[in-house]
């Protein structure tokens, strides 16, 4: 994975909360057996209505979205994260974001930014108002910066972080721990064997 | 330090502790595999030319994508969706390289990955369950910490058999008293999320307590840890006690003999001990519980069956208004409107929420000499083939069909509406299944979520009912 340090981009609001991950990718784009080409299919039922805010010209090439609390709840396709990342988003910014959404978005390299209800408020105003809003994010300092001159600090959990701002492979992490796992399975018994006959 | 089943559960899989700059590494001794959310992460392990670390660790199954319509001449399930078959074709190919286990379509044991589990007794008290899918937290029912994860992880469960964790929050549900005639264990869920929200429960795992969980069977528990993910929670829990060694006892993969023994003794010491601590608490009266029925685009928006749909001007909070007009405008509800007598096109029995032998036996015990309305479709989706079988041998099938439902073969079918079962745009469904986000089974349908009760009551009226009335209940 690249490292990701800091970067800007026009916002874009889809002021809805509860955006659930069957919205973000429908469930007949799973069919695939790999990543290619999900970015097309990001909001797709949205998106169907030329209205839409993907549609508009000034969505081409955002890089943050600006969405509705709890974004991200339902499924764990990582295909959302995926999707999202495909059509060019490097972070997405809301109140709170389901679990494994967030899991998966850090895995990918998509920044899952947690502001308050009011700076939330404020950034979906502020892209009602100017479709050009411009925002950056600073991942060493924790900071997205706004174009007002603001400066709103989001948490990130360290090991996110380390892993993100390095490029670190969270699977080579774990790899590294084979001896500590091997102890772990010598210590305990099996709770259970698919392999065993008779099933 | 009184321990919650949770903490013993987690303690007991701590591989390496947290610290500061770390999550906690945790041993994971189930991990289930299916189509949709595996192909992905056995690529990243032919990249890197690794092995699956713990194959009989590891059972796959098909369940998402595969079609229920009935079998042909040679006894198999065409599969006509060429993509589907691919990803299906993908799966095989990736088991027999990696020494993977899979019950393949149409095979006696395959499945619902979160039906087959359990059935096969592979799920058991204390365990790690983790597997590509949201809805694992089904497994919880047995006192397993069981949840959903991404396709990412999935890959590090495969290479490692580990997974990295940030130790989530408890939250206790306790559902004291009894549930009356026509309420089930789909309505204390469904009301628990329209009492917390889709939200509530994000960070926390759920432990359901109380007397009214207690006295439910492990299907009705199944249902229940089922939709903790539709409250945002990391996954849900009930204790195992009698119940669960006596559903377990004899299953293909339970413990034998001594081995058993020792098992259930080891199972007994899981339980929440007195006076542990729960990070929050929930309280709800099993006593004053109806049918609930969903009327929105979440599961969280739910009602007992004889309320109103509420209204947006009345929500106190800007964006809850929003987003109530825009389910309500999706599902073409106005506010205020009772949803009893509602019309409805086609009615789903199935899905890892209800689609257990006992889920088919309420329905069937409804339908059973009732005929479906003219014009109203029934779809009867078995979570598996062991399920199936066991419905036909009690003569299920033929209670479905002669009423007019069609009995399909094993799978998610409608739940996801991947395999050509599904909505067309417009149409209104009752469904057993456990969402009804915008488009969840078909483009452009719109899902009232209820228990099989509920389900088979409307199917013979053509339009939501109320079960209880059928049933001779006084509401
Ligand atoms: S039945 Fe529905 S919720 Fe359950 S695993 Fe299948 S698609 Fe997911």
């Amino acid at each position: 994975m690249e490292p990701i340090t800091t970067f800007a981009g026009r916002a874009v609001a889809l002021p809805i909360e509860n955006i659930d991950t069957d919205q973000i990718i429908p469930a007949r784009f799973l069919k695939v057996t790999d990543k290619a080409g999900l970015g097309d299919a990001l909001f797709s039922d949205w998106r169907a209505n030329p209205e839409f805010i993907l549609n508009q010209p000034h969505a081409a090439g955002a890089k943050i979205l600006v969405a509705g609390h709890n974004f991200g709840c339902g499924s764990s396709r990582e295909h959302a994260p995926w999707a999202l990342l495909g059509f060019g988003f490097q972070a997405v910014v809301s109140t709170y974001f389901a679990d494994i959404f967030r899991n998966n978005a850090l895995k990918n390299g998509l920044l899952p930014i947690v502001v308050d209800a009011a700076t939330l408020d404020q950034l979906i105003s502020m892209c009602a108002e100017d479709p050009d809003t411009l925002l950056s994010v600073d991942l060493e300092q924790q900071l997205l910066l706004l174009p007002d001159g603001r400066r709103v600090p989001f948490p990130i959990d360290a090991f996110s972080k380390h892993c993100l701002i390095h490029g670190v492979d969270q699977l080579g992490y774990l790899q590294a721990q084979a001896a500590a796992i091997a102890a772990y399975e010598a210590r305990h018994p099996d709770r259970v064997n698919t392999l065993a006959a008779g099933a | 330090m009184p321990k919650t089943l949770f903490e013993k559960v987690w303690d007991a899989h701590v591989v390496q502790a947290a610290d500061d700059q770390s999550p906690a590494t945790l041993y994971i001794d189930l991990h289930l595999v299916h189509e949709v959310t595996s192909p992905q992460a056995f690529t990243v392990l032919r990249e890197r030319g690794l092995r699956v670390r713990r194959p009989d660790h590891t059972v796959a199954t098909m369940d998402h994508s595969t079609p229920t319509t009935p079998r042909g001449a040679d006894g198999t399930i065409p599969v006509t969706d060429a993509v589907a078959r691919k990803q299906l074709e993908q799966l095989v190919a990736n088991c027999r390289e990696f020494g993977i286990p899979l019950f393949e379509l149409g095979t006696a044991n395959q499945g619902i990955v979160h039906v087959i589990g359990p059935e096969q007794g592979l799920t058991q008290p204390g365990m790690t369950i983790v597997c590509g899918d949201s809805h694992t937290s089904t497994h919880g029912a047995f006192g397993a910490l069981a949840f959903g994860i991404g396709t990412s992880e999935v890959g590090h469960v495969l290479a490692t058999q580990c997974l990295l964790q940030n130790k989530p929050k408890t939250c206790e549900i306790r559902v004291e008293g009894q549930l009356q005639p026509g309420v089930t264990a789909k309505d204390i869920i469904l009301a628990i999320i329209a009492e917390i929200g889709v939200g509530g429960g994000t960070g926390y795992v759920l432990e359901y307590t109380g007397s009214a969980i207690r006295s439910l069977s492990m299907e009705e528990r199944m249902t229940i840890c089922n939709m903790s993910i539709e409250a945002g929670a990391r996954a849900g829990l009930i204790a195992p006690d009698e119940t669960t060694f006596e559903w377990l006892k004899g299953r293909p993969h339970a413990p034998k003999g001594a081995a058993w023994d020792q098992a259930v003794a080891e199972w007994r010491t899981l339980p929440s001990d007195p006076g542990a601590t729960y990070d929050h608490t929930v309280v709800l009266d099993a006593n004053t519980l109806a049918p609930m029925i969903t009327y929105g685009t979440n599961p969280g928006m739910g009602m007992p069956i004889t309320g109103r749909v509420p209204s947006p001007a009345a929500q106190a909070d800007h964006s809850q208004r929003i987003a109530l007009d825009k389910a309500l405008q999706y599902m073409g509800l106005e506010p205020e409107q009772a949803l009893l007598d509602h019309p409805i096109d086609v009615v789903f029995i199935g899905s890892c929420t209800n689609s257990r032998i006992t889920d088919l036996r309420a329905a069937a015990d409804i339908l059973r000499g009732n005929q479906v309305a003219p014009g109203v479709r029934v779809l009867v989706v078995p979570g598996s083939q062991q399920v199936k079988a066991q419905a036909e041998a009690e003569g299920l099938d033929q209670v479905f069909t002669a009423a007019g439902a069609e009995w399909r073969e094993a799978g998610c079918s409608m739940c996801i509406a991947m395999n050509g079962d599904q909505l067309q745009p417009g149409q209104y469904a009752v469904s057993t299944s456990n969402r009804n986000f915008e488009g969840r089974q078909g483009r452009g349908g719109r899902t009232f979520l209820a228990s099989p009760l509920t389900a088979a009551a409307t199917a013979i009226a053509g339009r939501i009912a109320d079960v209880r009335e059928l049933l001779g209940v006084a509401v």
